[in-house]
């Protein structure tokens, strides 16, 4: 089994790794196929859209791993994937796109990306749910 | 790169080497032919065969050099399965008692011919140190029991089976229970021993009668020999059938053109394995000693399998690593420079956990942090040192990039 370097690059170097202090919403998920476990924090930030009305997005957030280099470098991209996004954006990432900015995954790994996409939604749910 | 891993393969001695190198393109001849290039080769092979039977205790007749263990335990099992199907009573399957923590060339090839119809098979249970007990073994025969086959030395946590043990109480079962000549006696056909005796050779004396074994497999690439060769001993009248068909080779036994170079290899190998034995035991046995005592004082890692004692041999030390995943530790450390496996689900092709761990009781969840770390005798003092501080290093890097569990 071989990792793209892009994943290497993000398993020994996770991007945005760690705890918000006080965070608009948490997710944590795990698989119990492998035994992942994946959380996210989210800070949430409001601005304009360009018809005047507000938008929620992604302002900031991090992630705690637990799991194999695959469920360590989707976590990490995923968080720069979605800074920056509007909520609605962020829950259309798919795991595809994941894997594709990871330059790919393993197929028994591409499970890790399922995880990830999982976390988010959650989190963002958790978010709504508390507005 | 400190190199770990020789559990799953060695470095070619540069004895075998310098032995092997004539014969690629010098004294390339095929062992068939009648030239004397085929003289050479053929002169080759003798000479090796002599040199394992001594080293094991057998007759030359009794070796039969094959690909490897794979080949050599799928030809055993298989064979000694198919023998008996013919000379078992119409109606009567083979019946084989196996270990669970074999090597998967042993299990899948159980299952296969469980799974196909072609033998029944009764599983052992092992204790918490991976260990069989003589005395389960000789409870589960039953009248169409054909083999029974337990590793001299398990290849994840080095655990060293009772085979000496087992090997006499199976003779003594069969010489008050099992006739000889099955053809003129009312009598079920003997009991055939074997063991996979990879990752023992080594390190333990392999002399097939103080084993009681009458089959017994090796593998040249675990002890310092080439890869792609090995050994099958097969007693003198244990019932087998022929394997790979083909050419005469082997004594009609196992088709194929000697792989010449590859066994002349495997014969300084283990020549040099033989001879250094104790010195290579104690130096390796000592590495092991400080790793496990410098490991465990990291917090939350154990070691599974036997104590270091009588039950484990020198080379092969597992640990897990709680609240990390061996997969992750593993690849950090081939960054730092060094070369480990591991028994993690998420480091197999198939995503199973380990089944020597589930087998010994390691719970699913501890096993994800599983890391078998395996000396040989090339091995030093110094790097054992540092590879213990990068493994300090690691486990705290991957385990701060956990969330905490609540
Ligand atoms: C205990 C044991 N048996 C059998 C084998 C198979 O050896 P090979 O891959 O050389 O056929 C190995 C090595 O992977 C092993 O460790």
């Amino acid at each position: 089994m071989l990792y793209s370097q892009k994943v290497l690059d993000h398993f020994h170097n996770p991007h945005n790794h760690g705890e918000i202090s006080s965070p608009s919403a948490s997710a944590q998920v795990g698989n119990p196929v492998c035994g992942d476990i994946i959380k996210f924090d989210l800070e949430i930030g409001q601005r304009p859209k360009d018809d005047g009305s507000n938008e929620s997005y992604i302002k900031d957030v991090k992630f705690q791993t637990m799991g194999c280099a695959a469920a360590i470098s989707v976590s990490s991209v995923m968080t720069d994937m979605v800074i920056g996004q509007s909520l609605e954006q962020a829950s259309q990432v798919s795991f595809e796109d994941i894997v594709k900015e990871l330059d790919g995954l393993p197929p028994i790994k591409i499970h890790c990306a399922q995880l990830a996409r999982e976390c988010l939604l959650k989190a963002i749910e958790h978010y709504e749910e508390s507005q | 790169m400190v190199y770990f891993d020789n559990a799953a393969t060695t470095a070619v001695s540069e004895l075998a080497l310098k032995e092997m190198s004539p014969y690629f393109s010098q004294k390339y001849g095929n062992a068939s032919s009648l030239h004397q290039y085929g003289q050479e080769a053929s002169q080759a092979l003798s000479k090796a065969r002599q040199t394992v039977t001594q080293i094991l205790g057998a007759k030359p007749s009794e070796i039969f050099f094959t690909g490897g263990a794979s080949e050599s335990n799928n030809w055993m099992i298989k064979g000694v399965v198919e023998a008996a199907s013919s000379l078992l009573p119409a109606g009567a399957k083979p019946h084989l008692i196996v270990s669970p923590i074999e090597h998967h060339c042993v299990l899948d090839t159980a299952e296969y011919l469980e799974q196909s119809g072609q033998a029944q098979v009764s599983w052992l249970s092992v204790d918490s140190a991976g260990l069989v007990g003589p005395r389960d073994i000789i409870s589960l025969i039953q009248d169409n029991t054909v083999l029974v086959s337990v590793m001299y030395v398990n290849n994840e946590i080095g655990t060293i089976e009772p085979i000496a043990e087992i090997g006499a109480a199976l003779r003594e079962y069969n010489s008050q229970n099992r006739s000889v000549s099955p053809l003129t006696s009312h009598l079920p056909l003997p009991i055939a021993f074997h063991t996979d005796a990879v990752q023992a050779v080594q390190y333990l004396d392999c002399r097939v009668d103080r084993l009681g074994v009458d089959a017994l497999s090796l593998s040249a690439h675990k002890f310092h020999g080439p890869k792609g060769v090995g050994i099958a001993f097969i007693r003198q009248g244990t019932k087998i059938a022929r394997f790979i068909h083909g050419g005469a080779q082997e004594a009609n036994q196992r088709a194929g053109t000697e792989n010449v170079s590859g066994i002349v290899g495997l014969e300084a190998a283990l020549l040099e394995a033989a001879n250094n034995r104790q010195k290579n035991f104690e130096h390796v046995s000592q590495l092991q000693k400080s790793l496990i005592d410098q490991v465990l004082r990291i917090d939350n890692v154990q070691l599974t399998g036997p104590l270091p004692g009588r039950h484990r041999v020198p080379h092969i030390a597992s640990f897990v690593v709680s609240g990390v995943d061996g997969e992750a530790l593993l690849l950090r450390l081939d960054s730092e420079g060094f070369a480990v496996s591991s028994g993690s689900a998420c480091t197999s092709a198939s995503l199973d956990p380990s089944h020597v761990l589930l087998a010994i009781g390691v719970g699913e969840a501890e096993s994800h942090g599983s890391i078998r770390v395996s000396l040989s005798s090339y091995n030093t003092q110094e790097e054992v040192d540092q590879f213990v501080v990068a493994f300090k290093k690691v486990i705290k890097e991957v385990r701060a990039l956990a969330p905490r569990l609540s």
